[in-house]
């Protein structure tokens, strides 16, 4: 997902200061940027978020419907991921259906929250075969300047928290809509944690420039249970085992710090 | 999924692999081709080039780009699937691309695209890690120069026991599921995928399983390439002969 045009100096200069264990904005290698996180900024949506981190911005927005079940799950809700990388958030990004990189970037976000049973779907089912919660979540990213998957997936949860779906009543299998809500049910807090590597350093929420120079992704998403619930790796790069165990063992830290955050921001 | 004698649903023990055919140079259009059957999954892949870029403004001046599409047939699975390509599919072959990307000597190519088609003939889990490795025969068989092979396998965790080579119904039912990608020579992990639910050390122990599954592929890769040239050889043989 790298857009600018980092010069060759610019580069090397990273690629300098990572290999003796620095960074250029000051940060250690297993430090992220400033990580600001509100909630229901769109009172149209059933549920919102927004995340900064560092100049990253997304925001996520949860729609409710009802809608059929999959026919092998029939007495659960159903929930997608989409992302969008809209012309506004970068120079690179163009108008049209979503590119690989909004793909694997709503594929990787969905995994997590999926793998973790985040959302308690079984409490999503109406009329079992036939009318079920159908969830969608959309991530917009605002402004790109590195690392989207653990702003969207920050934005993904946070709106997840803070969504409250409509009451149904349910007569002969007939439903109706009432005028009360309820909170979505949650029962875990998947947190994506993306490390770049850069020379022998895996640094954990590469900026922008970071991931110009960066060979190799790689995100890890762990639950509430300190188990790991989905990892991607990502870029035209490899990476010796040694080097993903030590990153796994990492984003657990990681993890624990975020969702701390997540969880008293919304309360 | 695991019966009392700790066999799988396919009689193997967690720690084997499908029955494995490899077979290089199958296409004769292709510049290099390889045709994998692992268990009942059946991946076709094919290599053009380094050939001209089309269109022309893609074309990277220090080194070859590098396209890949992993495409599944509509009949490959139970339900016909649309042969338009799916999110799944767009998501597979930027990983796939990936995989294989490390492996290629690509600055020996300037201005040039390598192009890699991958079509599931059939389908039965572990189709990626089957055409990621097909894919890189159809490359050593198109002659372009490589660090090493990439060989690809998945592990995972099914009935709480871990198990190598998931099919279908073990990747759909079980716990968790990780596609890996190696190259042997380099020591070096291309491709790693996981979703499911693993501790730290299931993780650990997960990812070896993986690595020994590939090794014992990248093996079976190297046979399947010889095997092509004994064949010429021996056809040169005969001809000379009589």
């Amino acid at each position: 997902m790298s857009s600018i045009m980092t010069s060759k100096i610019r580069q090397r200069q990273i690629y300098q200061v990572i290999s003796s264990g620095k960074r250029l904005d000051g940060r250690g290698l297993t430090d992220y940027r400033p990580i600001k996180i509100e909630k229901g900024i769109i009172e149209r949506a059933e549920g919102s978020a927004r995340v900064l981190l560092g100049k990253t911005e997304v925001i996520a927005g949860v729609k409710v419907e009802v809608g059929e079940p999959f026919p092998d799950r029939p007495n659960e809700g159903t929930f997608t991921v989409n992302s969008e990388l809209v012309p506004l958030a970068s120079p690179e990004f163009e108008p049209g259906p979503p590119n690989e990189d909004a793909i694997e970037l709503a594929r990787v976000v969905d995994r997590g929250i999926r793998e973790s049973q985040a959302i308690d779907l079984e409490k999503l089912c109406l009329v079992p075969g036939k009318k079920v919660y159908v969830i969608f979540i959309d991530i917009y990213t605002l402004n790109h300047d590195g690392n989207l998957i653990d702003a969207s997936a920050l934005a993904a949860l946070a709106a997840l928290m803070n969504t409250k779906i409509p009451i149904y009543t349910v007569e002969n299998g007939e439903i109706r809509k009432t005028s009360e809500y309820m909170p979505l049910p949650i029962r875990n807090y998947p947190i994506a944690v993306t490390f770049a590597n850069i020379g022998d350093k895996m640094i954990v929420d590469p900026w922008l420039e970071e991931e110009e120079v960066m060979s190799t992704r790689l995100t890890v998403t762990v639950d509430k249970d300190d188990k790991i619930s989905a990892i991607q790796k990502g870029g035209g790069g490899a990476l010796a085992p040694q080097q993903i165990l030590e990153a796994v063992c990492i984003a657990k830290e990681k993890a624990r710090e975020l969702r701390r955050l997540v969880v008293d921001s919304l309360g | 999924m695991i019966d009392e004698k700790g066999l799988r649903t396919d009689g193997r023990r967690p720690n084997e692999l499908r029955p494995i055919k490899m077979e290089v140079g199958v296409l004769s259009n292709a510049d290099g081709s390889a045709y994998i059957e692992q268990g009942k999954s059946k991946v076709l892949a094919a290599v053009y080039g380094p050939r001209e870029l089309h269109p022309r403004h893609l074309a990277l001046p220090d080194r070859a780009i590098l396209r890949c599409r992993y495409h599944m047939a509509p009949f490959s699975v139970e339900e016909r699937k649309s042969p338009a390509p799916s999110r799944r599919e767009i998501e597979l072959s930027k990983v796939i691309r990936e995989a294989l990307e490390p492996a290629i000597f690509l600055e020996k190519f300037p201005r040039t695209s390598i192009d890699i088609f991958i079509e599931v003939l059939q389908a039965d889990g572990g189709t990626r890690c089957a055409g990621t490795t097909a894919a890189a025969l159809a490359l050593a068989d198109a002659g372009i120069p490589m660090r090493d092979l990439v060989a690809a396998c998945a592990a995972g965790k099914v009935d709480g026991v871990l198990v190598l080579d998931l099919n279908d119904i073990e990747d759909k039912e079980g716990e968790a599921d990780m596609p890996v990608s190696y190259m042997p020579n380099l020591g070096l992990i291309s491709l790693l995928q996981m979703d499911g639910s693993l501790t730290f050390e299931e993780f650990k122990q997960v990812l070896n399983l993986a690595l020994e599954g590939c090794k014992q592929i990248y093996k079976l890769q190297k046979e399947a390439l010889k095997a092509k040239y004994v064949a010429i050889k021996e056809e040169v043989e005969t001809c000379l002969q009589s």
